[in-house]
């Protein structure tokens, strides 16, 4: 009898350093699960950003470049245009992708480049210990935002909503907002996934794919609380769905 | 040998091409060359100059600081030319536009009057070529023998029309230091 | 085939160069006095099917040749001056990584948005590493266009032997300046080849994956890795030091000068020659690793130095340090885009003659 839930070969079997709660975990497995199905371990590259993702080359079974914070975009950019039919996946945080990070994801997306941006969106930073990031909600509390974010008085603006702002260029093909909150957003988000990377695979254009995650330790909650959270107030902000999709859609990428 | 000219004119005037022609025809002759254009923030106008040399041997500063030649195209430069060249060397005045000669006595002034000289042949535009041409003729240092060639490689196809006209106002050039 | 002697200018020389030496990626970003290079590329990159990218700044440029040269292929960006301060951040991440680049500095006067006319004042930056951290580039510096080519060119072969970036420091009068120039053979970058280091081709490649990064939390671990690269630079030490030297046999004063500065020298040195004065020209030609030894052996048969810069005086550390308080140095620079003429060094090197 073959065993039809099993550990992805993209993935290593080891213990990583995420909290427990933690969403990169998820998303690091339905990842490995797209590249196994589709058989590109051996051409895969991702580009793993300052923050806690930054070891995600110690998880992932397959080649890995490690840029400066927020280069993300622009170092997958230079590996996608030597490398052409190779898998390039842009793995960015909150922090290196909507602030320092911010003039390269939009050129990179108004270029058209040809990879996968997987944005996950956790609304704090959490390497450095709960700062404010530019996906705050507003009124969340952060070490930076003691009384909670405050976009009037405080002067600390307004959540962005990266995949809306996006979706004005025209070289971005495909943007979707997903979640790993519980098990239908998680697989419909694997869906997203693969669906950006077939398109990336066929040469479309630019494919990114946001995934909400929690962060129970830096929004100080239990791993319960922290996909409750996710649910009632983020989701509320950051609509789920595929924001744009303009791929040629052929039957391959509709079969899944 | 070697010859260290300024070149000195406002912005449209041609002192980059002049320039530029000078020393590729250097270059055919076999001679080592330079080429310097003084950099501006603007585009277009403004003031236009250029070290050039050309050498038999190997040309060590670039910068013509101590001219053996000055070409001076238009009234304002002549400030320039007064301070740049060297004692006893040569200033080329285009004439035309330039109505009073730079203080030093002990140089050698050349009038020429570019501007005429390109008007009677046509094209006001080529005034630059008639100073190379009289820069040919009294320094000696670049014969412009290789010219036709030079300026087939130098204009786009396009403008191969007007090589017969640019090598008319080189002669007209020759002649009109004659003497 | 010698190939014919062709009138460049020293910025679409170094474009020409970087072509053929088979330089896959380029990544630019327009600032003066560097344009033509930026728009050499562009023309002459995309006709043959390279990569160009006219880059949305300064630092998405130097982080795409970091992810250009994590895949093994030459590539290269080029700036002036303060667009290269604005690449330290990517400069500093491929030595940590140990990645290869070339990085062309057309410089300018500084600091700040300064001027557009040429200047030395980057020499602490280029030959300190630049960045953060524990590093140094290699440092190439010409003096004309022929030699701005040649060591373009070489740069990238040198950088991949090395795994240091090669930065190639020129200023605005090399970029801006027309001298006539003989190329290198093309190389067909179809030839070159793939690095085991590199990312991407792993099944061709029958090599475990590959991970290019310059994290290293543990303080055991980054301290070797830096003693292995210290150990490379040790190297390189040995190997590369270049250095041209005029008359410095009998010379009782040498100037020392890079670049145009040197340039400006040579005719000092004539002038000087001509007035029955011992002078000599030493030029290092690698500004890192700078030729400390050669000028100690100098300085040991007593001969004093005159260094020249358009900056304030950075170089004349390095010589300092090199000599080590046995003979007199003495330093003469013009800065703001000025250039020394021959005639004022000559001065110099008069008033000095006559101590």
């Amino acid at each position: 009898m073959e065993l039809a839930y099993k550990h992805p070969k993209s993935l290593k079997s080891i213990q990583t350093k995420y909290c427990p709660g933690c969403g990169h975990g998820v998303i690091h497995r339905i990842i490995a699960e797209v590249i196994d199905e589709m058989g590109l371990q051996n051409k895969a590259i991702i580009t793993n950003p300052v923050g806690c993702s930054v070891w995600a080359d110690l998880y992932f079974d397959f080649d890995s470049v490690q840029p400066a914070h927020g280069r993300t975009p622009a170092a997958s950019t230079g590996i996608k245009r030597m490398l052409p039919d190779h898998l390039v996946i842009c793995y960015q945080g909150d922090g290196d992708l909507a602030a320092i990070g911010t003039a390269e994801i939009i050129h990179a997306a108004n270029r058209g480049e040809k990879f996968t941006t997987i944005f996950v969106n956790n609304a704090i930073y959490g390497m450095t210990g709960g700062q404010m990031a530019p996906t705050t909600l507003v009124g969340q509390h952060a070490t930076t935002a003691p009384e909670g974010r405050d976009p009037i008085l405080a002067g600390m603006g307004y959540p962005i909503r990266v995949c809306e702002l996006l979706a004005t260029l025209e070289g971005t093909k495909y943007l979707a907002r997903g979640a790993v909150n519980n098990a239908v957003n998680t697989r419909k988000t694997k869906n997203y996934i693969r669906k950006a990377f077939e398109a990336q695979m066929r040469g479309e254009g630019f494919t990114m794919v946001e995934i909400l995650s929690q962060c129970p330790t830096n929004w100080q909650m239990t791993s319960l609380e922290s996909v409750e959270w996710l649910e009632k107030n983020m989701i509320a902000f950051y609509q789920l769905g595929e924001i744009k999709n303009t791929l040629s859609a052929p039957a391959t990428a509709q079969a899944h | 040998m070697t010859e260290k000219t300024f070149m000195a004119g406002f912005g449209g005037q041609g002192i980059i091409s002049l320039g530029q022609l000078w020393v590729y025809s250097a270059m055919k002759e076999g001679l080592k060359v330079t080429f310097f254009p003084f950099y501006g923030a603007e585009k277009r106008g403004g003031i236009a100059r250029a070290s050039v040399i050309v050498s038999s041997d190997e040309i060590k500063s670039p910068l013509v600081t101590s001219a053996d030649s000055v070409v001076v195209m238009n009234q304002d430069s002549v400030e320039i030319a007064e301070k740049v060249c060297k004692k006893g060397g040569t200033i080329l005045v285009n004439s035309s536009l330039v109505k009073t000669d730079p203080a030093r006595p002990d140089a050698r002034i050349v009038h020429v009057p570019c501007n005429d000289i390109a008007l009677k042949l046509g094209d006001v535009r080529i005034a630059n070529m008639v100073m190379m041409g009289a820069l040919s003729k009294v320094t000696g240092a670049v014969k412009l023998d290789t010219l036709e060639s030079v300026l087939k490689s130098f204009f786009p196809s396009s403008k191969h029309a007007l090589i017969t006209l640019n090598i008319a106002a080189v002669e007209e050039g020759k002649k009109a230091v004659l003497g | 085939m010698a190939e014919e002697i062709r009138l460049m200018k020293g910025n679409e020389a170094i474009g020409e160069a970087a072509v053929r030496a088979g330089c896959r990626a380029y990544f630019g970003y327009p600032i003066t006095p560097q344009n033509e290079l930026t728009a050499y590329m562009a023309k002459h990159m995309l006709a043959k099917g390279r990569i160009f990218i006219q880059a949305e700044s300064e630092i998405a440029a130097i982080n795409m040749v970091y992810g250009a040269s994590s895949t093994g292929a030459r590539a290269m960006t080029s700036s002036s001056s303060p667009g290269v301060s604005l690449k330290q951040e990517g400069i500093s991440y491929l030595c940590g990584a140990d990645l290869p680049a070339v990085i062309v500095n057309v410089a300018r006067a500084g600091p700040g948005l300064g001027g557009i006319s040429p200047g030395q004042g980057d020499y602490f930056q280029a030959t300190r590493g630049g960045g953060h951290g524990d590093y140094y580039t290699i440092v190439l510096a010409p003096k004309g266009v022929q030699e701005a080519a040649d060591l373009t060119y070489e740069a990238f072969s040198i950088s991949e032997k090395w795994r240091v970036p090669v930065l190639v420091l020129a200023d605005g009068l090399i970029g801006q300046m027309m001298e006539g120039v003989v190329f290198p053979e093309p190389i067909d970058p179809a030839t070159l080849p793939r690095k085991d280091w590199a990312v991407g081709h792993v099944t061709e490649m029958h090599r475990p994956y590959n991970h290019v990064t310059s994290l290293n939390l543990e303080p055991d671990g980054l301290e070797a890795a830096n003693r292995i690269r210290f150990e490379r630079y040790g190297h390189i030490k040995e190997e590369l030091v270049r250095y041209e030297e005029i008359d410095v046999d009998d010379a009782d004063i040498v100037f020392v000068a890079y670049g145009t500065s040197a340039r400006v020298c040579h005719g000092a040195l004539e002038m000087a020659r001509a007035a029955g004065m011992k002078v000599g020209l030493f030029r290092p030609i690698t500004l890192w690793p700078f030729p400390s030894a050669r000028l100690a052996g100098l300085a040991e048969r007593g001969k004093r130095f005159l260094c020249v810069e358009m900056s304030m005086g950075q170089m004349v550390e390095d010589v300092r340090l090199a000599v080590n308080g046995k003979v007199p140095v003495y330093f003469y620079g013009r800065c703001g885009g000025n250039i020394p003429s021959q005639e004022e060094v000559f001065a110099e090197v008069k008033r000095l003659m006559a101590l």
